[in-house]
């Protein structure tokens, strides 16, 4: 199972709250908008990262899970 | 080298009784050349896409994703389908889609129906720029004729998109249709998942769908015939700037570069690069450029891009940093606006880029190109910024002395030529 | 200890809930219009305007909950619990009374839609949360009108501190915005 970080380009208002509850993963750029630094969420910050998804205003920010690959 | 396939040397077959002396009639969906009209339908519609994956035809409206997996994809979910036919040429330097739709409406058309029995589609659009009002009416005229003739079991809508430049892209195209502005929507749900009133929906280019009808009529090893192995068939290219013959030619996949500049009469003036895919292209130095196949793998591993087939010879005495600069300048105005990095970006790669052709390199305008671009790529909706990061990226990397020259002594004097790359009005 | 059913008690309960509730909900509407407006310091992050906004309006749910309880169980009036809910269904100063129903109607509105806002989408709650704008002046107004307490000076000293609080707020939100930022 993996968990990747995943924004809405159209939705995303450059608000920036995301950055601010996940500055692990999460930076902004000149204009205030979301730089996702590395897309797959490692698991001791999956909690955080949801928590940041549900407090998108726009609800922008998407984390999305995969099933993993079998070996 | 030239192929006459698609085009087959014939100068206008735009009524329906001179395209079917010249090219036949259509055979029933899935079989090789024949008059019947098949009576056992059911197991023909996938006979055509095994056809079309062993042919191993690619998308000829940019992406060059292979069509026959598309067409899979589509036909495989449950329900009824939508085919859309995209011949909204948003690139300004593309000409290729028009001369077909003018020219070789009815070999579009074919193609449009037997995808549309392929995947099992109840719904077919053909698409154009709405501000064209001759070419919707002739298309319109080449529908009724069809019509009349019984020969479109599903009927093909016409249909005006706006004439935007991202308005052409598939999933604008498809919101279109639902009634939306036409604008790049974020996906999921992709069109081939849902698309036009919710149905999964097949989007091909115009030149695509045409290939189709031809491959239908003679078969994968006739298409196979052309082109590399890799890169089978032939393509249309629409060669302008420098040459002496710019226009729509048609070639085998693979030829290279420097025999399509060639083909269209060759340099009309000493040359120094070649751009190659349209604005959502690359700049290539022309030696560099010269020996390279016109295939999707051959120009990546040039460092450039395919695109949709277009080829623009640029002079050495002109200037690529303020013609880059102008184009920048058109595919910010063309932002849906959607998203912000688009919407922010791309005028601020545009003012760095006209300040290095115009001013000199005041205030870092260099070193803001290359710190733009990642800024923009891959962070909008659509693919429209990354295009444009694209240009500027080839730029910086093709003329690295233009650029020195221009960071250190200013302005060139090909900054004052008359421009040469195309934007509408 | 018995509980006075008849007596002032529960009615100073109900004032006393209804003038909380009131507060709150001022102090979630300022933290909402905060929110909206993407206010920040150095030490006051924005995630912490809509955090304190989500709490305060479950808060004053919860003092809404001691407030119309209060009034119900409160035998010197004979308020039915659906008055709390639908305008009119109740004799007991009418027209004050149905103000505060379609208060705690938009109120649970908001709260309803906020609750589920990933199902229903932002377009769709958005468009819900305008409501706010309605709920909190027709707050104001039934806490005024109903009139039990309008003759204490501080009470009114406190309505007006929260309507200048919020007209305020407002209208920095207003002017910032009209502001072009970089996000323009």
């Amino acid at each position: 199972m993996s968990t990747s970080l995943r924004i809405n380009p159209i939705a995303c208002t450059g608000h920036g709250m995301c950055a601010e509850l996940l500055p692990e993963v999460i930076e902004l750029d000149r204009w205030g908008y979301p730089v996702v630094v590395s897309p797959a969420i490692p698991r001791s910050l999956l909690e955080y990262a949801r928590r940041a998804a549900r407090a998108c205003p726009t609800l922008a920010l998407l984390v999305e899970e995969k099933a993993g690959k079998h070996r | 080298m030239t192929a006459t396939r698609l085009l087959a040397g014939v100068a206008d077959a735009a009524g329906l009784q001179d395209y079917e002396r010249w090219y036949g009639p259509l055979p029933g969906p899935g079989g090789p050349p024949g008059r019947a009209r098949s009576r056992s339908r059911s197991r023909r519609p996938e006979r055509l896409i095994e056809i079309i994956e062993a042919a191993g035809l690619t998308g000829r409206g940019g992406a060059g994703f292979p069509a026959g997996r598309k067409m899979r994809s589509v036909a495989a979910r449950p329900g009824r389908k939508a085919v859309v036919a995209n011949g909204a040429e948003g690139e300004p330097a593309s000409r290729k889609d028009r001369l077909l739709l003018t020219r070789l409406p009815h070999l579009v058309l074919d193609g449009i129906t037997l995808a549309a029995a392929a995947v099992g589609a109840d719904e077919a659009y053909l698409c154009a720029h709405g501000t064209d009002s001759g070419l919707l009416r002739r298309l319109g005229h080449a529908v009724a004729e069809r019509q009349a003739a019984g020969l479109d079991p599903v009927p093909i809508r016409v249909t005006g998109i706006p004439a935007r430049y991202v308005s052409s892209e598939q999933s604008s195209i498809v919101q279109y249709l639902n009634g939306g502005p036409g604008r790049p929507t974020f996906s999921p749900p992709r069109p081939h998942e849902r698309g036009v009133n919710g149905k999964p929906t097949l989007v091909h280019n115009v030149e695509t769908l045409a290939h189709m009808a031809m491959i239908a009529r003679h078969g994968h090893r006739w298409f196979r015939g052309a082109g590399l192995p890799s890169a089978p068939g032939s393509m249309l290219v629409t060669v302008s700037g420098a040459v002496t013959r710019p226009g729509v030619y048609e070639i085998e996949m693979g030829t290279t570069a420097g025999e399509v500049i060639m083909l269209a009469g060759g340099p009309a003036e000493r040359l120094q690069a070649l751009l190659i895919g349209g604005y959502f292209g690359a700049w290539l130095p022309v030696e560099a450029a010269w020996p390279v196949p016109m295939t999707h793998a051959g120009l990546r591993a040039a460092g450039g891009a395919l695109g949709a087939g277009i080829v623009i010879a640029f002079p050495a005495a002109a200037c690529p940093i303020a013609e880059t600069a102008r184009v920048a300048r058109y595919l910010a105005e063309e932002s849906a606006r959607q998203c912000g990095p688009c919407r922010l970006g791309l005028p601020a790669l545009a003012d760095a880029l006209a300040s290095l052709a115009f001013s000199g390199d005041q205030g870092g305008s260099a070193d803001d190109i290359a710190a733009l671009i990642p800024l923009v790529e891959r962070r909008g909706a659509c693919r429209h910024p990354d295009g444009a990061a694209q240009l500027a990226r080839s730029l910086l990397t093709a003329f690295p002395a233009d650029v020195h020259r221009h960071r250190w002594q200013g302005a060139c004097d090909g900054v004052r030529r008359p421009p040469l790359l195309p934007l509408p009005r | 200890m018995s509980l006075d059913l008849h007596g002032p008690g529960l009615w100073y309960a109900t004032r006393a809930t209804g003038l909380v509730a009131l507060l709150l909900l001022t102090v979630s509407v300022l933290l909402g219009i905060l929110t909206a407006g993407r206010f920040a310091t150095e030490n006051w992050p924005r995630f912490l305007s809509q955090g304190l906004h989500r709490n305060t309006s479950l808060l004053v749910l919860a003092f809404l909950i001691l407030h119309v309880g209060t009034t119900v169980v409160d035998t010197y009036t004979t308020i039915p619990l659906v008055a709390a809910f639908v305008p009119f269904a109740s004799d007991y100063k009418a027209a004050w009374l149905s103000l505060g129903a379609v208060a705690l109607d938009l109120l649970l509105a908001l709260v309803a839609t906020s609750l589920v806002r990933r199902r229903l989408g932002h377009g769709t709650w958005r468009r819900v949360h305008w409501l706010a704008y309605a709920c909190w002046p027709v707050a104001v107004a039934h806490g005024l009108g109903i009139g039990t307490d309008r003759g204490a000076a501080w009470v009114l000293v406190l309505s007006m501190a929260c309507v200048l609080a919020v007209l305020g707020t407002a209208g920095w939100r207003v002017i910032t915005a009209a502001r072009p930022g970089p996000t323009q």
